[in-house]
């Protein structure tokens, strides 16, 4: 079979250009959506960051109070994590999966629509709280009592509805790319053709859907006890505030996962083509993928070892054992590394700067999962340098290597190389300097979540690096905006397949038609895109030395 | 009729094979739903359960306010609802025979159950003698009914759906999935509620 030829392409329907985009269900158009909203909630939430920075840099009160103070960190959090992390990747995946798999859409593109459009709302939601005296102020995970009827302001319960629209929004969206892996694949693509990208985005979209729902229920039970009466975190009438933080947790751990696997999955789609090589063990790295997603459902007391009301053995013996998949993966990378044709383009830099920094954010949490070392670090800043190691040098690592890897496919056009290398160094060194000294000042005994510091704690030196780190990183955005507008103006077009890459969206045009794929390559291995560029190099070969690789195919 | 038919996207047509096989993608779009809401129930039942573990003194309706008893209402209301989910099945059926009017009357009849069941939860909620804000107790009692009669209520919306679209016409023994969405999650909801039933009523 040479190609499989595919109806003519569906005639497209005009519409105004604001009209077309308000109401599109294209899902490279939504995917869009997604990644220029979760950008823009990036900078509100990074500018927050800048200002708890700033506050922090020498000791005493210079911008902010307490209560300002408590309402930036919490922003800066779920800001980032619910409204950026989370979507963007989202949104990455909502252009690249369908594509990945030779698929038309989404299963369901009106639904993918809604759970986009669901995410602005929430998201300003959350943040309309300034506007009603005083956003949320209980951190990211809304410890109660702190968030409970004694927190007075309507800024908590907006913070709830804002997250119950922004889960649901989620869950919706699990649903649509599990049902798209399953039923939308093109003919020759089994699940074990498909891209690693795609892989860990079923196991991200199995975990969203089974740990947000928990969420949700929590969430709609804080609201019950604000606003109706409600004790379920109630001590007085019979409640229990530590059922929050389990409940939370029980999300809150599959949800760090969430934020990660996807930006995995980047790092291992960009490593092999940048290597020239293929992913070295890919069905090791299939089934470690599938061996977190599970993990990661027993491991979410280790956030609670100081309550005293956990059973420490198990939840530190689980957490280490994630250790073990998260370990197999670096091994896969940098065996996919090892004597491989590597070119430092941007998106690759970026992919190794995932690896390293989040081997660091590894090690760091392995030390986190032992009950001794945890006591004296809860609610230090040495987790604060953890969970940045993990969220930032992983997660947001991975995104920008999407960025600068898709980015000819969405547009056809490369973004600049020099500015790209410009803002990856300024990030990598702006990162560590910002968060590294973190973890010293976390030993050191510094909490977080405070917005003064004494002057003789001798904190102040690792503070003032930390507030020039975060300004390095602010700064490295810089050349990005310019990279992108200028490329958008006058960028150098590079036609369909710029860095050779392997997998299915390569076969496609840049930016794709309405419908993907006039015609689809045959799908004989985990590289169609690879076979075809390299099917003359296999002429010459005997039957026998052909059969291994075709093995399986029929 | 049409209306049922789905719209053949450019790729449906020419190749046979795409998500042909196995179950439709409505009904796994449905069935991932409703993993989601078991998650859902999970997290409200995991509330209840450990409010209860850690409770001292009797479980159960605050000081001053009667039992739960299984009768008059709780026990009518439960076989009531377990009936709607024979006859949401018999609709099923109905339709996977191609019997147009007997699904009529199978998803009228359901629907008569659901708002039934709705009814006399409410009259129950009048006659309980305590609110939610009456201590723990009340608040589980509350939210775990009040989110599952919201489920019910939801079902019935789908259910009013089915009925109108029934009446036109535009099921077949080819084209019903909307039918058999529906009837999981109706059947979804009839299960939690035998696991909310017996946990408040039996699991003193």
């Amino acid at each position: 079979m040479a190609t499989t030829t595919l109806a003519p392409r569906a005639e497209t329907y005009r519409r105004s250009w604001i009209l077309e985009w308000l109401t599109t269900v294209d899902h490279k158009k939504i995917g869009v959506m997604y990644i220029v909203n979760s950008f823009f909630f990036f900078f509100a939430a990074g500018i927050l960051a800048l200002v708890m920075r700033s506050e922090l840099a020498v000791p005493g009160l210079q911008f902010l109070d307490e209560r300002t103070y408590n309402q930036a960190f919490t922003m800066h959090g779920t800001i980032m994590i619910f409204l950026f992390v989370v979507p963007v990747l989202a949104g990455f995946a909502n252009y690249i999966v369908p594509l990945q798999l030779g698929a038309p859409d989404m299963a369901f593109p009106r639904i993918n629509a809604l759970s986009f459009w669901l995410l602005p709302v929430g998201g300003l939601l959350i943040l309309s709280g300034y506007l009603f005296g005083g956003a949320a102020a209980e951190g990211w995970t809304g410890y109660t009592p702190l968030s409970s009827a004694y927190a007075p302001g309507v800024g908590t319960d907006l913070w709830l509805i804002g997250l119950i629209l922004v889960g649901t929004a989620s869950i919706l969206g699990s649903i649509n790319f599990i049902a798209t892996i399953f039923k939308m694949r093109a003919p020759g693509m089994t699940l074990f053709r498909m891209p690693i990208f795609v892989w860990t985005m079923l196991v991200t979209m199995t975990l969203i859907l089974l740990a947000t729902p928990v969420l949700t229920a929590g969430l709609i039970a804080l609201f019950i006890d604000r606003n109706y009466g409600g004790s379920f975190f109630e001590p007085a009438a019979g409640g229990n505030p530590i059922l929050w933080q389990h409940i939370f947790w029980f999300f809150g751990h599959p949800e760090v996962y969430i934020v990660i696997l996807p930006a995995m999955g980047v790092v291992s789609e960009v490593l092999p083509v940048f290597s020239r090589k293929p992913l070295f063990g890919y069905r090791a790295f299939v089934f470690a993928t599938i061996a977190i997603g599970l993990l990661s459902f027993s491991v979410w007391a280790h956030h609670m070892f100081t309550t005293g009301v956990v059973f420490l053995p198990f939840f530190s013996f689980m957490t280490a054992l994630i250790a073990v998949p998260t370990g197999v993966k670096m091994f896969n990378w940098v065996a996919t590394l090892f004597r491989g044709s590597i070119s430092l383009t941007t998106p690759m830099l970026f992919a190794l700067g995932f690896v390293s920094m989040f081997l660091i954010g590894g090690i760091s949490g392995v030390m986190l999962a032992e009950p001794p070392i945890d006591f004296h670090l809860q609610d230090t800043y040495f987790i604060v340098a953890h969970l940045h190691y993990v969220f930032f040098g992983g997660s947001v690592m991975g995104v920008f290597a999407a960025t600068y890897y898709w980015f000819p496919k969405m547009s056809g056009r490369r973004l600049n190389e020099g500015l790209g290398k410009i803002h990856f160094w300024l990030m990598f060194i702006g990162f560590n300097l910002a968060f590294f000294p973190m973890h010293m000042l976390g030993i050191q005994g510094m909490p977080r979540r405070i917005a003064d510091y004494s002057p003789d704690a001798g904190w102040t030196l690792l503070n003032i690096i930390s507030t020039v780190g975060a300004f390095m990183i602010a700064i490295s955005i810089l050349p990005l905006l310019v990279n992108v507008v200028a490329t958008f103006i006058n960028g150098e077009r590079v036609g369909d397949d710029p860095w050779e890459g392997n997998t299915l969206e390569w076969a496609t045009s840049s930016p794709p038609p309405p419908y993907n794929f006039d015609k689809l390559p045959p799908i004989r291995s985990e590289r169609p895109v690879f076979d075809i560029r390299h099917k003359h190099d296999r002429e010459h070969l005997t039957d026998e030395a052909r059969l291994p690789a075709e093995a399986g195919e029929s | 009729m049409s209306a049922e038919a789905r719209p053949v996207t450019a790729h449906a047509s020419a190749e046979g094979s795409r998500a042909q096989v196995g179950m439709p993608t409505p009904l796994l779009g449905m069935l991932l739903f409703i993993a989601s809401e078991v998650m859902f129930f999970g997290g409200l039942f995991a509330a209840y359960f450990n409010s209860r573990a850690a409770h001292v003194g009797e479980w159960g309706p605050p000081r001053g306010a009667p039992e739960l008893e299984i009768l008059p209402i709780a026990l009518p209301i439960t076989i009531i609802l377990l009936s709607s989910s024979f006859t949401m099945q018999f609709a099923v059926w109905a339709i996977r025979r191609g019997d147009q009017s007997a699904l009529k009357r199978w998803i009228g009849l359901t629907l008569v159950l659901g708002v039934a069941f709705l009814l006399g939860q409410l009259y129950d909620y009048s006659q309980l003698g305590f609110g939610i804000s009456d201590g723990i107790f009340g608040t589980t009692f509350y939210t775990l009914t009040g989110f599952h009669g919201a489920h019910v209520f939801g079902g019935t919306v789908g259910l009013t759906i089915l009925l109108a679209r029934s009446l036109q016409g535009q099921f077949s023994a080819r084209n019903h999935i909307a039918v058999e969405a529906i009837s999981m999650y109706w059947h979804f909801v009839d299960v939690v509620w035998i696991a909310l039933f017996t946990t408040l009523y039996f699991l003193r």
